[in-house]
């Protein structure tokens, strides 16, 4: 029967070859357009660690109070020195650090190689557990390297590959600026967008971090932060003053695995705040944060107005595709309102007529879909074209896309053809007789 | 014509009618909000810096192995900053140069709070930018009150601690919002945690801040230029070259800074964030890519829109015209003109664009309250409705004309011919 309806459809849509290339058209542009958006979307949106993203939570404590830089009654996103040092002293999570980017200068002892500047973060030893990093070699430093402010280092396996050649290194010394360090991993390809750990600072999608030193190391060497620096009270003149100062410019996280601990860690921010009160340094009641990872990419605005506006247009696209398709399907149907009088008077249900022109929406949907990939195929050549490199790379084409296309595509059609489909049954075959 | 007969015909084909008269709105909601978003991202993308970016570029340098917090590494720092300026001046395709930490559209802000007083609220803010006696001319900035910076007021910044520099030039703009009189130029201010005042000796027309993010105007056009050089490993140069001679400059300028230090770092990517020499119109692009990304867009799925929307109108037109051949028929053989026959499917059609146009009016507006409340978008305003309205009009005319001309052409005959 289905290879009948295939057959009847495939006549039907050969008599009337204009309106079916329409409505192909129509379901091809909406599904591409909207495709082409969901791709660039979600590679922006895309979760970096999807196995721990409920676990891991992002604390905010209000160090400046009221102030006219506030965003409504949100405390800033990134911490005070002298907060961050509290709480990582206080050691209240099962996993901690505070952490903030770095860029240090490598050198080489080979001289026929330029010296480079590699994008870093400084951090403590258990970031590495607790975001899973993955090593090549060797592993994370120890908490009494952190104490003790060991010059120990972790590199990328791509700066692993520059300074010695992708061997092992473990052991080996770097230079970073004026100071030698100790190799003590290596890390494996690992570089997850958004960039969520960092997201206090800077940019989300930024090229992938090379170099980590110890917090208390970086501090020592007085490492400034390479990026966002926030103050409404400046500090006096040298390092120790900032560390000291009221800006927010450290990073930080911790992993709660139960929602007792989550519990837990807010009652102790909440105590922590009063304390800080109660001593006078701050003059206002407690105001923190505790977002978990997801919470904490939205609050970051991670993906940008323009690509979410872009996204919710195109799907009207697709919504006044689907509508022109039903105008269309309508008409192509009821025009064979005749030949749906014959095969009901010679005794086919409504369930008939209803598979049969089924089938006949469900080719102009595989149909519309095949265009609809080869065009979501160009949106996303011309979209590398006009987005940043390393946004550019996420959004790729792979297979679960196709499938998604495809069946988009046969979706909306066969969502398009109920109300025709609908009406195309109701044809009353006695009618149709009489008239013709 | 009387219209009567038209809308009882319309009121046998209901769902025909409905679904194009709500395309026609939906595709004019969609259409006036495209129109008025790309009209926002060119009015934003075109506004003039204020510098003279032609044949100006930047270079970033980090030199190691200095201690920056020792008097001693400061004045190894600071000689190595005069010796790489006087190096880039002398170059044949520079005219002039200084050293800057950003720049207009460069990215990276770094603003601060004024007031009037040392002490009570601040009353403003604005984005600063490190400057010497080469800065105006370099950057081609129109000073329209006061002077420039003189050497001897050039001072030092380690980034550490407050600014007060005793002299500063300001943009017109913040000049106007601090002194509304216009007598800004000899008057103090006091930055943040300051507690000596900076007089304003020169104010420049025009200067925009770093980031394209800035919403408000304040924050967009609140510049002001400060006598300090920046004392730090990592640093920017700006480049002024001769006319035309930009791409020659961004090979000469870095073989240069080599030949004054070999250890130090120029990233070498290019055209990206992470390249280390930039044209101003690569930041200049690279500052507005995803406006211009969103502009296009907008641009594409507008002409998919309409596009659409024509072929289902012209597809349900020539679908009605096929479904009365017969009535056509009879209508010609009982005196119709062709003509008559054409203009009544013309005024078929624009019955249905009408109510689908006062429709759409009716979304455009909802559509446009929903971007503002989720994305800070501005007021649609009433022109860009208007030109929606017209267009679309004229365009479901068009789609409907060729069916009308078909169904003016069916002869007389057919009223008796059998379907």
């Amino acid at each position: 029967m289905f290879k009948y309806y295939m057959q009847l459809g495939l006549r039907s849509l050969r008599r009337n070859p204009m309106l079916t290339a329409l409505m192909v058209m129509a379901i091809g542009f909406g599904v591409a357009s909207s495709m082409t958006m969901y791709t660039v979307f979600r590679a922006m949106s895309g979760d970096p660690i999807p196995w721990k993203s409920d676990k891991l939570f992002f604390p905010q404590i209000d160090a400046w109070g009221p102030n006219p830089r506030q965003n409504g009654n949100e405390p800033a996103d990134a911490m005070t020195y002298v907060d961050a040092v509290s709480l990582m002293r206080d050691h209240r999570a099962h996993l901690q650090s505070a952490l903030y980017p770095i860029a240090p200068t490598v050198h080489s002892d080979d001289p026929t190689q330029k010296s480079r500047t590699a994008p870093g973060q400084a951090v403590y030893s258990e970031f590495f557990p607790m975001l899973d990093v993955p090593f090549l070699y060797g592993g994370g430093w120890t908490g009494a390297d952190d104490e003790q402010h060991a010059r120990v280092a972790v590199i990328s396996k791509n700066l692993n590959q520059r300074l010695f050649g992708g061997t092992n290194s473990v052991g080996q010394s770097i230079q970073l600026d004026s100071r030698s360090y100790r190799v003590s991993g290596v890390l494996d390809d690992w570089h997850p967008q958004p960039k969520f750990y960092d997201l206090a600072t800077t940019d989300a999608f930024g090229p992938a971090d090379q170099v980590f030193l110890p917090f208390t190391t970086a501090t020592d060497a007085q490492l400034a932060t390479k990026s966002g620096f926030l103050c409404i009270n400046l500090p006096g003149p040298g390092y120790a003053a900032v560390l000291n100062s009221s800006c927010v410019w450290i990073g930080y996280m911790v992993e709660l695995d139960t929602s007792s601990q989550v519990s837990a860690y807010h009652t102790y921010l909440e105590g922590y705040a009063h304390e800080q009160q109660a001593s006078g340094r701050f003059g206002w009641a407690p105001n923190n944060r505790l977002r978990d990872l997801p919470a904490w990419l939205d609050f970051g605005q991670v993906v940008p107005a323009q690509t979410k506006i872009s996204f919710v247009v195109a799907l009207c696209l697709l919504l006044v595709c689907m509508v022109n398709t039903v105008g269309l399907l309508l008409a192509k149907f009821l025009r064979r309102s005749g030949e749906i009088g014959v095969r009901r008077a010679l005794g086919a249900s409504r369930l008939a007529i209803a598979a049969q022109f089924g089938v006949e929406a469900g080719m102009i949907g595989v149909t519309g879909g095949l265009l609809g990939l080869m065009l979501t195929w160009l949106g996303i050549q011309v979209m590398h074209g006009s987005l940043p490199r390393q946004i550019a790379a996420l959004a790729h084409i792979n297979l679960l896309l196709l499938w998604q296309t495809l069946l988009l595509a046969i979706v909306a059609t066969v969502l398009a053809a109920l109300y025709p489909i609908w009406r195309a049954t109701y044809v009353r075959p006695s009618l149709q007789l009489k008239e013709d | 014509m009387s219209i009567h007969p038209i809308l009882s015909a319309l009121r046998r084909h209901k769902t025909g009618t409905i679904l194009i008269a709500l395309q026609i709105a939906l595709t004019l909601a969609i259409v006036c909000n495209a129109l008025f978003i790309i009209r926002t991202q060119f009015e934003k993308m075109g506004r003039p810096t204020g510098l003279d970016e032609h044949n100006l570029l930047m270079v970033a340098t980090t030199q190691s192995g200095i201690d920056s917090s020792t008097d001693a590494g400061k004045a190894t720092l600071d000689a190595s900053i005069r010796a790489d300026l006087t190096a880039l001046r002398q170059l044949p395709d520079v005219i002039d140069a200084y050293e800057a930490r950003s720049l207009p559209l460069s990215g990276g802000l770094w603003g601060l709070g004024l007031r009037l007083m040392p002490s009570g609220a601040y009353g403003s803010h604005t984005t600063y930018f490190h400057a010497d006696e080469h800065t105006l001319a370099t950057l081609g900035l129109r000073l329209v009150a006061g002077r420039n910076f003189r050497s001897d007021e050039i001072g030092e910044d380690d980034d550490f601690g407050v600014l007060q520099p005793a002299v500063i030039i300001v943009s017109q703009h913040l000049a106007d919002s601090l002194f509304p009189r216009g007598d800004a130029l000899g008057k103090q201010i006091y930055f943040t945690s300051a507690t000596k005042p900076s007089t304003i000796v020169g104010i420049v027309e025009r200067m925009q801040t770093s980031s394209t993010y800035s919403g408000t105007d304040s924050r967009t056009w609140n510049t002001t230029l400060v006598p300090l050089r920046l004392v730090t490993p990592s640093r920017h140069y700006v480049v002024r070259t001769r006319p035309g001679r930009v791409a020659a400059a961004m090979q000469s300028v870095p073989v240069a800074l080599y030949a004054q230090d070999p250890q130090r770092v120029i990233p070498d990517g290019s055209g990206g964030d992470d390249a280390g020499v930039r044209s101003f119109a690569q930041i200049r692009a690279k500052a507005y890519q995803g406006d211009r990304t969103l502009a296009m867009l907008m641009g594409v799925i507008s002409i998919i829109l309409l596009a659409v929307t024509a072929a289902g109108i012209a597809g349900l037109s020539s679908f009605w015209v096929g479904q009365r051949r017969r009535q056509i028929g009879v209508r010609r053989a009982l005196g119709a003109t062709s003509r008559d026959i054409a203009r009544y499917f013309l005024i078929e059609n624009a019955l249905i664009s009408t109510a689908g146009v006062v429709v759409g009016i009716v979304l455009a507006y909802e559509f446009n309250n929903w971007l503002m409340g989720k994305f800070e978008l501005t007021r649609l305003s009433p022109a860009y409705v208007m030109v929606g309205v017209v267009l679309l009009f004229l365009l479901s005319q068009c789609a409907a004309l060729a069916p009308a001309l078909r169904a003016a052409r069916i002869a007389p005959v057919e009223a008796i011919r059998s379907s």
